[in-house]
């Protein structure tokens, strides 16, 4: 369904173009889930908005292709990609309260995009957006309908964000660090609520987060950016158990784990280089145990380690042996 | 060792230096440089000032030389701006009084921020005097600047010096308010409890802490301060209240030749464009420095 | 200072309370407890990790035990000085070049118009009394002590990443050789690799300097990392308290459970349903247990009466009407 093909984005600066998200190619049939992990300056966010097209023009410069069922997102006019935002593709984001009117309250909010997409009438979209509350488990949608957003917890408030967004029964949901500005009790509600819908509705979900475990949880398939490359992409549960990229297992190790006492943690020595400032060579080897010299010398290609496994690592494709 | 090997492992990790980075000033600086109303406002004040500062070189030296042959003189090649009802070389008077102008909206919008700074700070540090002070500021706002200007001019007496005190004391409520809004937002900053966690006392807060962040909006406001200034400097001149008549500032060039506005246009027209053209630069100006200095506008990064 | 030789308890709070008014005046004045009645000692060399959602009250203790803000009753002795109550501010000056606090955003926590060296040396300048040469010299130590190359000195903060920021940040808190650093979310804001570094920094000073921390943190697992014991902390009161083996692989406290079963654990599949609802308007408490409504083993007495904190086993305190007699 989404086929993303070569996507590399620039930004304009001071000093001219830098390079945000380098050549990166991923798909994701209908009815699935992705999840994109990668610390702040990875690209993973840059990749999410590059789909709904949402960089500012003039200061953005995208190559490549995004094909979703079989169109060309980057080549498409402005006005059909408008037709689709929100109605085939939705978005939520980590901020709820930024991405809320204050001043309508949450019906008329969700009612808005039923009225621009779906032409309904106000009572139809109020009634419509009273169902829609109660979808995402808001309790007593009827009442909460007139609620201004500052009323409401942030959890109730990305409830709502998740509500407009499944408004139109989208067919893909981009989900940028919904739960990372929420407390561990709601985030595991609003995870929770998000696996339902996606029974419910039958949508594909992006989820990105800086938070591995959390990805690995909710999806199938997981991609791993560094430095605005894609460095690892398996199946979620293999970068998981057996991450095969040596940037991908310093970020499990470096997790705290909740279920053990440990007396010193794994820390990924360095730190990412600035998107300026990238080495020649293989954006992680001056951080990597096992880089080689041919490491700093030219850039690693992604290749395929196992079936449906990809990693962007020569030293691990010739020195290790795909588990069966 | 032990503890020794434990404490060298982090400072292997990042002691990899990040790339030198130019200073902040210099960054505004170039901002600066590149913000095109910016460059047009400063090049406009720039030679206005330099004219002032080279008058005596330029002309005769003498604004107010009398000569009753060249009475009303149109502009010519002698007197390129005309002369007035006494022959004085209007030219010349605008250079001085340019000298005159410049230096009382300069005077009055660092008096004002000086005194803002002071009234601001006062107000976002000491919360119980806070709702007094900002009641009386908002009075004085509600008041016509000109008005206020004209009460204490009326009650100081005719000097350039009080003409300063009037317009500065027009302009403290505006620049208070800026300074108490952006002290009210720094002082809740993770910085200054961090200050306070090391033990420093309000001086060390507020001189250090709190008063340097504050200076951006005030450095903007100031600029604007300074044309509306030159402007009241005009209308406290024209209403006969300004610098007394000897003095050749723009408003009282352009008072004095009220009386001839038909017949000697000249003698309004040039100081009167003198003063639209110092405003205009220092607003834009002013606008350049809003646009990189004010942080609710900064757009970069 | 008082002999503290009978207890190595460097922290002792006592019925720890704090008010907020949010608002109206005279009878119809409202007023939000955000900390009510929390007792929790520290030892020396320990760290007491406090765990809680937003609204729990945890910043709130944090800043009380640093003085930035006075505690509305109970008591609080730091080193044997009683810095609540009459009295309270000379006590507090006296521990205060002991008492340090790290905070969770880098880039708000230090003047940008100061340079590195003068953010550090900060506590240095205010205490006095340090020659040039002396302070300097402290300066490139601390540098070095916290994993940052000494020409950062000269350097101003936006240069630097939020990792080395916070380094920054930690250096300027030992710049007086503290005994108490009070970590609020002192790692919340960092990449994954870059917090596992500074936890790391925080763990060996520690061993090295003998540093008692208290240990704020939403992010159960970075608690488990850094923790001696464990405040786990609901709607401004402490609801479980216990040494951190036990508390994470027996949690007593409903909440506690709900808080472990929260975190994504992606090898263990099947998960829990997550505890319902959120934190309570701290305004409107109920009258009973404040998890009540939404704790999935409530039972009559937790709706009328509100439990005490007590000691189920040694080290151990629970307030819970399930693990009374």
């Amino acid at each position: 369904m989404l086929d993303v093909q070569n996507l590399s984005v620039d930004f304009r600066v001071d000093s001219g173009w830098i390079r945000s998200v380098s050549d990166v190619s991923f798909a994701l049939p209908a009815n699935s889930t992705l999840g994109i992990v990668g610390e702040s300056g990875s690209g993973k966010s840059v990749t999410a908005l590059s789909i709904l097209r949402l960089h500012a023009a003039r200061t953005t410069r995208m190559s490549g292709k995004i094909m979703f069922d079989g169109n060309d997102l980057l080549a498409m006019p402005e006005r059909r990609l408008r037709d689709l935002r929100g109605r085939d593709i939705a978005m939520i984001f980590q901020d709820p309260m930024h991405s809320l009117n204050p001043v309508l309250t949450i019906g008329d909010q969700i009612g808005e995009t039923l009225r621009i997409h779906q032409g309904l009438s106000a009572t139809e979209a109020r009634n419509r957006a009273v169902e829609l509350l109660d979808m995402v488990r808001i309790p007593d949608a009827k009442s909460r309908v007139t609620e201004f957003p500052h009323r409401l917890s942030g959890g109730m408030r990305q409830r709502v964000m998740i509500a407009m967004a499944i408004a139109c029964r989208p067919r893909l949901l981009i989900a940028d660090e919904p739960t990372t500005a929420l407390d561990v009790t709601v985030q595991a509600q609003i995870l929770e609520l998000l696996r339902e819908l996606r029974q419910e509705i039958g949508m594909s979900v992006i989820l990105i987060s800086h938070d591995l475990g959390l990805v690995a949880e909710f999806s199938e398939r997981v991609i791993v950016m560094y430095a605005g490359e894609l460095v690892e992409d398996a199946p979620a549960r293999t970068v998981f158990d057996t991450p095969q990229h040596p940037y991908s297992e310093g970020l499990l190790r470096a997790i705290p784990s909740p279920d053990e006492d440990v007396s010193r943690l794994y820390a990924i020595p360095g730190r990412i280089p600035d998107p300026g400032n990238r080495p020649p060579g293989c954006n992680f080897a001056p951080r990597c145990a096992l880089a080689e010299p041919a490491c700093h010398a030219a850039p690693p290609p992604l290749e395929a380690f196992a079936p449906g496994h990809f990693i962007r690592c020569p030293v691990r494709m010739k020195t290790t042996e795909p588990a069966e | 060792m032990t503890d020794q090997t434990a404490i060298q492992s982090p400072s292997t990790m990042t002691t990899t230096a990040p790339p030198p980075m130019p200073s902040r000033s210099r960054v505004l600086i170039r901002k600066l440089w590149r913000h095109r109303s910016f460059r047009l406002g400063a090049g406009i004040v720039l030679v206005i000032v330099v004219l002032a500062l080279l008058a005596p070189f330029i002309t005769d030296g003498s604004p107010n030389k009398m000569s009753l042959r060249d009475r009303f003189t149109p502009p010519s090649a002698e007197h390129p701006f005309g002369t007035d009802n006494f022959g004085r070389d209007i030219f010349t008077r605008v250079l001085y009084g340019a000298r005159i102008s410049l230096w009382i909206g300069f005077a009055s919008a660092m008096l004002a921020a000086a005194g803002g700074a002071i009234v601001g700070m006062a107000s976002a540090w000491f919360r119980r005097l806070d709702g007094i002070i900002m009641r009386i500021m908002d009075a004085l706002l509600a008041f016509p600047a000109i008005l206020l200007a004209i009460g204490i001019n009326a009650a100081l007496g005719p000097q350039v010096t009080s003409v300063i005190i009037a317009l500065a004391s027009a302009y403290v409520p505006r620049m208070a308010r800026i300074v108490r809004a952006a002290a009210l937002v720094i002082r809740e900053l993770d910085y200054v409890d961090a200050a306070r966690v090391s033990g420093a006392g309000a001086t060390r807060i507020i001189f250090r802490h709190i008063l340097p962040n504050c200076m951006a909006p005030l450095l903007v406001s100031v600029t604007f301060v300074f044309a509306y200034a030159i402007l009241a400097e005009a209308a406290l001149s024209f209403l006969g209240i300004g610098p007394p008549p000897p003095h050749p500032s723009w408003g009282n060039i352009i008072a004095e030749g009220r009386d001839y506005s038909v017949e000697a246009w000249w003698i309004m027209l040039f100081p009167g464009l003198a003063i639209s053209l110092a405003a205009l630069g220092t607003n834009l100006l002013g606008d350049g420095l809003r646009d990189v200095l004010d942080p609710r506008l900064k757009m970069e990064q | 200072m008082k002999d503290m030789t009978t207890d190595t308890a460097i922290i002792q709070v006592r019925n720890l309370t704090r008010d907020f008014d949010v608002g109206g005046k005279g009878r119809g004045k409202r007023v939000l407890r955000a900390v009510n009645d929390v007792s929790f000692d520290v030892a020396q060399g320990e760290t007491l990790g406090v765990v809680g959602e937003s609204g729990s009250g945890k910043s709130t203790i944090g800043r009380m035990l640093v003085g930035l803000l006075p505690a509305t009753s109970g008591r609080i002795d730091l080193f044997g000085e009683t810095i609540t109550g009459d009295g309270g501010r000379r006590a507090l000056s006296r521990v205060r070049h002991k008492l340090q606090f790290v905070f969770q955003d880098p880039h708000a926590a230090m003047n940008p118009r100061m340079r590195v060296s003068d953010v550090i040396a900060e506590p240095i300048d205010v205490r006095g009394g340090w020659s040039r040469k002396d302070r300097m010299d402290r300066v490139h130590e601390l540098l070095e002590t916290v994993g940052l190359a000494r020409q950062f000195a000269d350097r101003y903060p936006h240069e630097f990443s939020g990792g080395q920021r916070q380094r920054i940040v930690i250096a300027r808190a030992l710049a007086l050789d503290p005994s108490f650093v009070v970590c609020d979310e002192a790692v919340a804001a960092l990449d994954v690799s870059m917090q596992a570094q500074v936890i790391n920094l925080l763990m060996d000073l520690q061993d090295k300097m003998g540093l008692s921390y208290l240990f704020i943190a939403h992010d159960l697992a970075v608690v488990r990392a850094v923790s001696t014991r464990i405040a786990v902390l609901y709607a401004g009161e402490i609801v479980e308290i216990a040494p951190k083996r036990a508390l994470y692989e027996v949690p007593k406290h409903p909440y506690t459970k709900a808080l472990l079963e929260a975190i994504p654990r992606p090898e263990a599949g099947v998960r829990q349903p997550p505890i319902r609802g959120e934190v309570p308007s701290l305004l409107n408490r109920p009258p009973g247990c404040t998890l009540c409504p939404r704790c999935p083993r409530a039972f009559d007495r937790c709706r009328v009466e509100a439990p005490k904190l007590r000691e189920i086993e040694p080290g151990r305190s629970v307030a819970c009407h399930l693990y009374e007699d």
